[in-house]
């Protein structure tokens, strides 16, 4: 990659959902902010080389993008008049005074996170729009084609501008579950950004973590006493804590018993547990990320891997299972049977998920980690030849090829 | 649909605006209830207060129906509705409203008030 494009690429990362935000803000359409920012960018990239980076690279790009939104509008109002009309609302006055919330991006995930909006739509717009990941990486994500990918985010916009779904942050009395929602979308944004997939991109991409997580703060803002809001922040930060640990110096992922505990960030495993110590304290009952954030406080309380508290973790995982009875969950917690019960107690655990987990690669990799551990090496080839066809994410595939050619007999 | 839109005159800006249909979904025959009457009329009465109502309309069943088919030289009537379905339009409200949310709001205040589910479309 050239110097210039690595210089868009950086702030691709950097601006693109505040232009995005700024221009849906300004002209009340997401289809036009989501075009106008793409089309500057890619103007960026044909010019830049030969022209050279401008020196406020974001403002240049701002500039370009809503010289190329104001040209949409204009042919399109001369085309038709009631889509201009329909497209002058938004709502311009500060949020409610609910904490310091004034963030342009705020706006934008709420309404990319819509209820009326199927659940994959508000997870693939949010990624689009406030993450700025492409079609091919979104479609990558959740196992659909890119085309069938493309085709909901436009019906989505369409809907939004349709049916004018607003792009304002909710009433009061509507955010409880507005919240709810975004946090769906932000554990799903900050899962693709931990374990990212595509050839090209990198294993963990910090600009969605960091991303998820500055958002997840955003919202916290709003909701200090929400326990979720509070466990997903958590969640979030127990795992980015791991993240220097988690991909060696030659790009493979480093498997949590693998890990040099040393290299795992105190600070954000501190703030981790201290708000999860919050949660605790006032006595209401954990929902399903404070759950998962308590499993993670249980590995990030163990100096040494062999200190973990394993019957905890099954324990959580029981719990978690009754409020989320999701083959994934009961996946996870095979991994900490195997632990306290044995590989055999795990593998008949999870072979009882094959019917619905037979497309995951993790399904897989589990399955191979735990024929392993038993000697049928054989079987234990085949199941990481299933997870590496599988996987996307570049460190993974690396780390499942090594402990694949590891295999004796 | 364009003169649906201007059915009645609203002296608010044109632009704050949309309109919405909510249609009640039903799967029976019966009638409604008089206690169902009684909170439709009362929620009819917070749209009115609101701003928000345009026109609303109960239906009779579908059974009544009758298909025309104009395309032709004599026009084709056929007994019964274009498709049969276990559930059908039992009857719709149209309201004025400056964005989803807010017709989102007022459609399941509505569906409350009527005991059933609705269905909420934009205008064009």
């Amino acid at each position: 990659m050239s110097a210039v494009h690595e210089t868009v690429a950086r702030v691709h990362r950097t601006e693109w959902a505040r232009i995005v935000a700024g221009l849906a803000r300004r002209f009340g359409d997401l289809d036009v902010a989501e075009e106008a920012a793409a089309e500057a960018f890619a103007t960026a990239l044909e010019r830049w080389p030969a022209d050279g980076v401008p020196p406020g690279p974001g403002a240049w790009l701002t500039t370009t993008a809503t010289r190329k939104a104001i040209d949409r509008i204009r042919r399109e109002s001369r085309r038709d008049d009631k889509q201009r009309e329909a497209r002058i609302v938004y709502d311009d006055d500060p949020p409610e005074p609910i904490g310091a919330v004034d963030d342009e991006r705020l706006r934008l995930i709420f309404t990319c996170c819509h209820p009326a909006l199927a659940m994959e739509a508000r997870v693939a717009l949010t990624l689009r729009m406030v993450g700025g990941l492409s079609m091919p990486e979104i479609a990558r994500a959740f196992l659909v084609q890119e085309t069938a990918m493309g085709q909901r985010i436009t019906r989505a916009k369409a809907k939004i501008k349709a049916a004018r779904i607003p792009y304002r942050v909710p009433s009061a009395e509507d955010l409880p579950r507005r919240v709810s929602g975004v946090l769906a979308v932000l554990f799903l944004v900050f899962n693709e950004g931990y374990l990212a997939t595509g050839a090209g991109t990198d294993p963990v991409r910090q600009d969605l973590t960091a991303e998820a997580v500055r958002l997840a703060r955003l919202i916290r803002g709003l909701r200090p006493d929400d326990g979720e809001v509070a466990g997903l922040l958590a969640l979030m930060l127990l795992t980015e804590a791991r993240r220097a640990a988690r991909v060696s110096a030659t790009g493979e992922l480093v498997s949590l018993a693998e890990q040099d505990r040393g290299a795992w960030d105190a600070g954000l495993i501190a703030e981790g547990h201290r708000l999860l110590r919050e949660r605790l304290a006032s006595g209401v009952a954990p929902g399903r990320y404070q759950l998962l954030a308590a499993i993670n406080a249980v590995h990030t309380s163990a100096r040494d891997v062999r200190d973990t508290d394993w019957s905890q973790i099954v324990a959580l995982y029981d719990h978690l299972l009754r409020l989320d009875p999701s083959p994934i969950v009961a996946l996870n917690r095979a991994v900490a049977v195997a632990e306290l019960d044995g590989p055999e107690v795990a593998l008949a655990a999870v072979d009882r998920l094959e019917e619905r987990l037979g497309g995951y690669h993790a399904f897989h990799a589990t399955r191979a980690e735990l024929l392993r551990r038993l000697g049928r090496s054989e079987q234990a080839r085949d199941a990481y030849d299933r997870a590496i066809d599988l996987a996307g994410n570049t460190a993974e595939t690396a780390y499942l090829r090594r402990r694949r050619d590891q295999l004796r007999g | 649909m364009a003169f649906v839109a201007r059915v009645t005159d609203s002296h608010e800006p044109r632009e704050m605006k949309m309109r919405y249909l909510v249609s009640v979904i039903d799967d029976t025959s019966d009638s409604g209830t008089g206690k169902e009457a009684a909170a439709i009329d009362a929620f009819n009465e917070r749209a009115r207060a609101g701003g928000h109502w345009v026109f609303a309309g109960g239906l009779a069943h579908p059974g009544t129906a009758t298909v025309i088919d104009g395309r032709g030289a004599e026009p084709v009537f056929t007994d019964g509705p274009f498709v049969e379905t276990k559930e059908f339009l039992a009857g719709f409200w149209v309201f004025e409203a400056p964005d989803l949310d807010v017709a989102l709001a007022l459609a399941a205040d509505g569906s409350r008030a009527c005991n059933r589910r609705v269905e909420v479309r934009p205008f064009l």
